[in-house]
């Protein structure tokens, strides 16, 4: 072919065989988000660490004698006289300053941080979920009052908002209220996710097509603009509720917390006053809520990656 | 101090004037992508040669390894991809082990590039000036701040922009897609190469836009004796504007030579199918498979007697299934501060499409033809006018009514990537409607969608698959077979094919004819292609910013077209004036 | 431009009123006596009463006294603390040290977010990419709290590296600590922006067509990369400086730094409601201010904004 004129050149047809046009090819599995994500996840060690220490403590929560024969509740189970006390047998991890036994309180703990961190995911889905796909399904003078709405409460920052509702709840510091001082403001960020994430849905031409058969707007909403939104917000509320354990946590040290329960915020809160001379038992409630987020915030980050098809190419 | 004349140079490359060498020459290339699923051999044991000022055009479809073989001359491959094998000559050297550095030479001064989008190929966050005077000042085209500024004036001037002085200290959100390929092309021809590389230059513009540029290339590179490598998807357009043409299939060259030559005379089955398959104007309405099959004793096809059968088998005086009167709608634009100003999108329109027959819609973007549909299809509501289906009007009645009136009237969009619910099973998705209206018993919903998979050639395996297990030609298929499941009379089809690659567009162009003689369907049918128009409808209306322009039968149209406007579109079709084989 | 700065502004108006207005709620709407609330459980002298009850114009209807206490705000009287002192004073000296520890927290945010990002960016997949991104999100899900606590436990009293706590003495160098410590939980953001953003233009169109030109790594990375990847890293990191304004109550509390977030740590210690409510008002203001001037930055960096 090495002059300016050519032949004309025809490759051998039996090695270039042009093949059916638009042949179906029925790979042996079934592929669709979920299948796919879910496939991805099974394939990351990481997974299996945060989901093994996330169920841990959910069941440390829900029984927390199975793990510990001690009853921190009990009457007399702190001694003076084990004040700050180094571990001996029984008591794995030592004592704080009132003598309690800080494993005991540990485990016990665990169920208000998590029952909270629920609460405030539940909180700020029922709000933030509906609250987005309004105002970005239907747009207009709806979106414009409901995203207003949404400023004002993503423009307080929730733990400053959560420390006003608990300063002046002084009397009423359970775990709803708590729940609500936080979730009550962490919607608004949850809200413009899912706003944007149905903005971006809303175009398709699928939606299109649904109106077009004859679906109203609300059931199109329902059926197939939210379900297909669904990645990011599952993602946000899995990331959120170790943030809100981290908030529980937070306003308990700074002694606007739950008042009369046992959580790790209230025994840090505790033992930073000895730091110095008994650090451990500071360190044990900490690090049992570092791992609680650490475990919630690796699966929210897995679970992101596994639905974006984009970052599990760039892996 | 020999008497002989070098050929050679001391280091072997060949004296550029001689134009029986040749300028870029690529033996046996190799091109291997690393992926997920283990390497990818994309381009695979390509050869051919580029002599100095002619024009080669690579035709393939997607897929087909033709930009990555354009991008492999230059070295510009993604991180993932890389030469596995074979020579690149540039100019008698081989590039392949190149560094980076002289690849820099080679790249802008030998060898330009205009990229396919220009919507995307320049950086947002710089002037389009600072951009041109970056290419010419890496060439060392000129030096000195008042020359390389007087240079790329020049430069765009030349790629048609005028007003350039003026327009260098923009940014590229600031002009429009022709504008920016324009601009695009400034910079690829600004170090005066001796190479073009065009990668689809126009497939992202209007048509019209579209034979602007391509004219605008050719004189430029006519006039400085510059070769242009042509990548397409577009057979036409290849043979139009190239002396040589390659077609490559799955990465391989299945077939090359003179343009006319292959044209005319494609001996390659994958270039036979090709050329059939290419909707051009000397192409014919396509008749049902069956109705083929009956006139198959006939040698040849015989337009005139086509034309005939198709006009007996459609009843002319029977009541139009839509008819549309004076269709307007308005929007309002916000404009500059807080004023908004109305926008008439479309602007009175009016045409009845008689029952079995295909009306095609025909504009390039922004001339009203989508938001005419959509009205059509109830999802926008008209500002006046009005709109019948069968008898009814579809304006100004309650929601129930609307509601029925929808089942009679279903659409199938462009995309065939969005037009699929992601979440839903094939199943689902071609039962929506059958769901909506009522369709209660499960029973019925399966046994009709199986019907509907094997009406539009649909294995029933794919019944609980999803949407991305299947290509776009499949996806298309899937959302015909939901447009269906009502029994519709009418199906807009919404620049239905426009996303497809040539043979799978043919393919479903086929079925979409198949199924309007067997079922009786209706189309309205719009689009910006007309070399598609001339395959699929019986009539045409011409649409330009929100007016209908001109109106008429297929033959009508195409052959003695009244508006200039429509002549316009007519002679921007590819390949339009070319004898086409097969 | 100005169109979008006036724009800016206007949108900021309704903010402002809705979130004093919703502070000022969650305070005043609660059931019993506002004044008994404002002070919780304890008694306060009766002069500072007086001025309380003052300050927020308590006799009048609870619309009035938002208004009221908004045109006080205005005028820059922004009232009296628990035990009478003035919260201008209070705040002209104590912002000056806030503003010093977010500004190290941000800057050493800024310069990780931007290397770890380039680094993980440029060598996607590989082992330094992996290594980065999970060592930011280990950082990330440690509670703010308890990287301070350990920081302050081993660099400050084990190691003593730097000051266990700053008090008085308030000096750039005893910020360092607590600054860096914050920066490290919070940069994987602006990591990950830096990452994906390198990423995407990388791999982006008009970085090859840069190439096509004839530019060299040299001048793309830089001009075509690097400064397209910065627009959101910076605008996140701006942001994050109105966050962390507003958040320094824990790390002052916790390293005795006397900024504004110490005023309130100490407030909420004591249950001086009125106190917290005139900071928190005051934090969320300059958290609207920055997330404004976050905006406008974002628009003098993009063209696509800068010129409609």
């Amino acid at each position: 072919m090495s002059d300016r004129h050519p032949d004309h050149y025809v490759a051998p047809v039996d090695e270039t065989q042009p093949g059916a046009v638009d042949q179906v090819k029925l790979s042996a599995r079934k592929s669709n988000m979920w299948l796919d994500a879910w496939r991805d996840l099974r394939k990351r060690p990481l997974f299996y660490v945060a989901l093994v220490l996330a169920l841990l403590v959910t069941v440390v929560a829900l029984f927390p004698s199975w793990f510990t024969p001690l009853d921190p509740n009990a009457p007399g189970a702190c001694l003076l006289a084990d004040s700050n006390g180094a571990p001996v047998d029984g008591h794995p991890l030592g004592f704080t300053r009132q003598g309690c036994d800080v494993y005991s309180r540990i485990i016990y703990g665990a169920s208000t941080s998590l029952t909270v961190g629920l609460l405030v995911v539940a909180i700020t889905g029922a709000i933030g979920i509906p609250m987005g796909a309004i105002a970005g399904f239907y747009g207009g003078w709806v979106d414009s009052f409901l995203s207003r709405v949404g400023d004002i409460f993503f423009s307080i920052p929730y733990f400053l908002a959560a420390v006003v509702v608990m300063s002046v709840m002084s009397e009423y510091r359970n775990p709803l209220v708590i729940s609500f001082a936080i979730g009550g403001f962490a919607w608004a960020s949850l809200a413009r996710i899912v706003r944007a994430e149905v903005l971006r849905n809303k175009n398709l031409e699928y939606v299109m097509a649904s109106e077009a058969i004859g679906r109203s707007r609300g059931s199109t909403l329902l059926k197939h603009v939210l379900p297909n939104s669904m990645g990011p917000v599952i993602v946000t509320l899995t990331l959120s509720l170790g943030a809100a354990i981290t908030a529980e946590a937070t306003l308990s040290l700074l002694g606007i917390g739950l008042n009369g329960y046992m959580s790790w915020g209230n025994e840090i809160a505790q033992a930073q006053q000895t730091l110095r001379t008994n650090p451990s038992a500071l360190f044990w409630p900490s690090l049992a809520l570092t791992l609680t987020v650490l475990a919630f915030t690796f699966l929210g980050e897995l679970i992101r990656d596994a639905l974006d098809p984009k970052a599990r190419a760039r892996r | 101090m020999t008497e002989t004349i070098p050929v050679t140079d001391s280091h072997g490359t060949v004296p550029v004037a001689d134009p029986n060498q040749p300028l870029v020459s690529v033996r046996d290339l190799e091109v291997t992508f690393r992926t997920q699923n283990g390497p990818v051999n994309a381009v695979r044991g390509v050869s051919f040669d580029i002599f100095p000022g002619e024009t080669v055009a690579i035709v393939g479809e997607s897929g087909s390894g033709k930009s990555t073989t354009a991008t492999a001359l230059m070295k510009l491959l993604p991180g993932n991809g890389g030469i596995s094998g074979g020579e690149v000559l540039v100019e008698g050297t081989n590039i392949v082990d190149h560094d980076e550095k002289k690849m820099a030479a080679i790249r802008g001064g030998v060898i330009g590039y205009v990229p396919q989008d220009p919507m995307s190929n320049l950086n947002p966050v710089w002037s389009v000036g600072f951009q041109v005077r970056e290419a010419i000042r890496a060439n060392g085209v000129a030096s000195g701040k008042k020359e390389i500024e007087a240079r790329a004036i020049e430069v765009l001037q030349q790629a048609g922009l005028q007003d350039a002085e003026r327009r260098l200290s923009q940014f590229p959100h600031q002009f429009s897609g022709g504008m920016r390929q324009r601009v695009l092309i400034g910079i690829g021809l600004g170090a005066d190469p001796k190479l073009l590389i065009a990668d689809e230059p126009t497939s992202a513009l209007d048509v019209t836009v579209q034979k602007v540029i391509l004219d605008h290339i050719e004189s430029l590179t006519k006039d400085n004796g510059t070769a242009v490598l042509l990548i397409t998807h577009d057979l036409g357009l290849a043979a139009e504007r190239a002396s040589k043409v390659i077609v490559m299939n799955q990465g391989r060259i299945v077939e090359a030579g003179p343009s006319k030559d292959l044209l005319t005379n494609p001996q390659h089955p994958y270039t036979q199918r090709l050329i059939a398959a290419a909707p051009s104007l000397a192409s014919r309405r396509l008749e049902s498979t069956s109705a083929r099959e009956e006139g198959a004793d006939a040698a040849t096809f015989d337009m005139a007697q086509m034309a005939e059968r198709r006009a007996e088998s459609v009843d002319a005086d029977a009541a139009p299934v839509v008819s549309v009167k004076n269709l307007t709608k308005d929007f309002s634009i916000r404009k500059k501060g807080f004023r908004s100003e109305p926008f008439r999108a479309v602007d009175t329109i009016s045409f009845d499409i008689p029952k079995g027959t295909t009306l095609a819609l025909v504009g390039e973007s922004g001339s009203g033809k989508s938001t005419a549909a959509k009205m059509i299809l109830g999802l926008e509501e008209p500002t006046s006018g009005e709109i019948t289906v069968n008898g009814t009007a579809m304006t100004g009645v309650s929601r129930k009514d609307l509601f029925k009136l929808r089942s009679r009237m279903q659409p199938v969009f462009q995309d065939p990537y969005s037009s699929l619910d992601p979440q839903r099973s094939i199943a689902s998705s071609i039962a929506e409607p059958m769901r909506v209206h009522g369709i209660s018993d499960k029973s019925v919903r399966r046994e009709r969608v199986l019907e509907l998979l094997d009406q539009v050639s649909l294995p029933a395996e794919l019944f609980n698959r999803y949407p991305n297990e299947l290509s776009g030609g499949q996806r298309q298929r899937v959302a015909i077979a939901r447009a269906l499941a009502l029994k519709p009379d009418v199906v807009v089809l919404d620049e239905a094919v426009s996303a497809l690659d040539v043979l799978v567009q043919a393919q479903i162009l086929q079925l979409l004819a198949d199924l309007q003689a067997e079922l009786g369907l209706t189309y309205l049918f719009i689009t910006h292609d007309l070399a598609v128009v001339r395959v699929i409808a019986d009539n045409v209306a011409v649409m330009e910013r929100g007016k209908i322009v001109e109106s008429g039968s297929t033959d009508e149209i195409f052959e003695s077209a009244k508006q200039p406007y429509t002549q316009r579109l007519l002679d921007a079709i590819p390949g339009a004036g070319l004898d086409w084989g097969v | 431009m100005t169109l979008y700065v006036l724009k800016r502004l206007l949108q900021a108006i309704p903010v402002f009123f809705g979130t004093t207005f919703l502070i000022y709620f969650m305070v005043f709407s609660m059931p019993g006596d506002p004044v008994l609330a404002l002070f919780g459980d304890r008694t306060p002298n009766p002069a500072v009463l007086e001025a309380v009850r003052e300050q927020y114009n308590l006799d009048q209807p609870f619309i009035v006294q938002y208004f009221l206490y908004i045109k006080d705000f205005f005028t820059g009287d922004l009232g009296v603390t628990f035990s009478g002192q003035s919260v201008n004073e209070i705040f002209a000296r104590a912002f000056p040290t806030t503003l010093m520890l977010v500004t190290i927290a941000v800057v050493a945010e800024f310069i990780l977010s931007v290397g770890f990002g380039l680094l993980s960016g440029l060598r996607k997949g590989k082992f330094a990419d992996h290594a980065s991104l999970l060592l930011a999100l280990v950082l990330n899900s440690i509670p703010p709290f308890v990287a301070l606590f350990v920081a302050q436990y081993f660099i400050g009293i084990k190691l003593g590296w730097a000051p266990v706590t700053v008090g008085a003495n308030v000096t750039w160098g005893a910020l360092m600590l607590p600054g860096i410590t914050i920066a490290l939980t919070i940069y994987v953001v602006g990591m990950r922006l830096m990452r994906g953003s390198v990423i995407e233009a990388r791999e982006g169109d008009y970085v090859r067509t840069a190439y096509a030109k004839g530019l060299t790594s040299k001048r793309v990375i830089p001009v075509h990369v690097a400064r397209n990847s910065l627009i959101p890293v910076i605008t996140n990191t701006a942001a994050s400086f109105g966050a962390l304004i507003a958040g320094t109550t824990v790390t002052e509390g916790i390293f005795n730094i006397p900024g504004i977030g110490k005023v309130l740590y100490d407030a909420i210690g004591l249950s001086e409601v009125s106190t917290i409510v005139s900071f928190v008002t005051i934090l969320t203001v300059m958290y609207i201010i920055v997330n404004i001037l976050v905006d406008l930055l974002y628009a003098v960096l993009d063209p696509r904004i800068r010129y409609v």
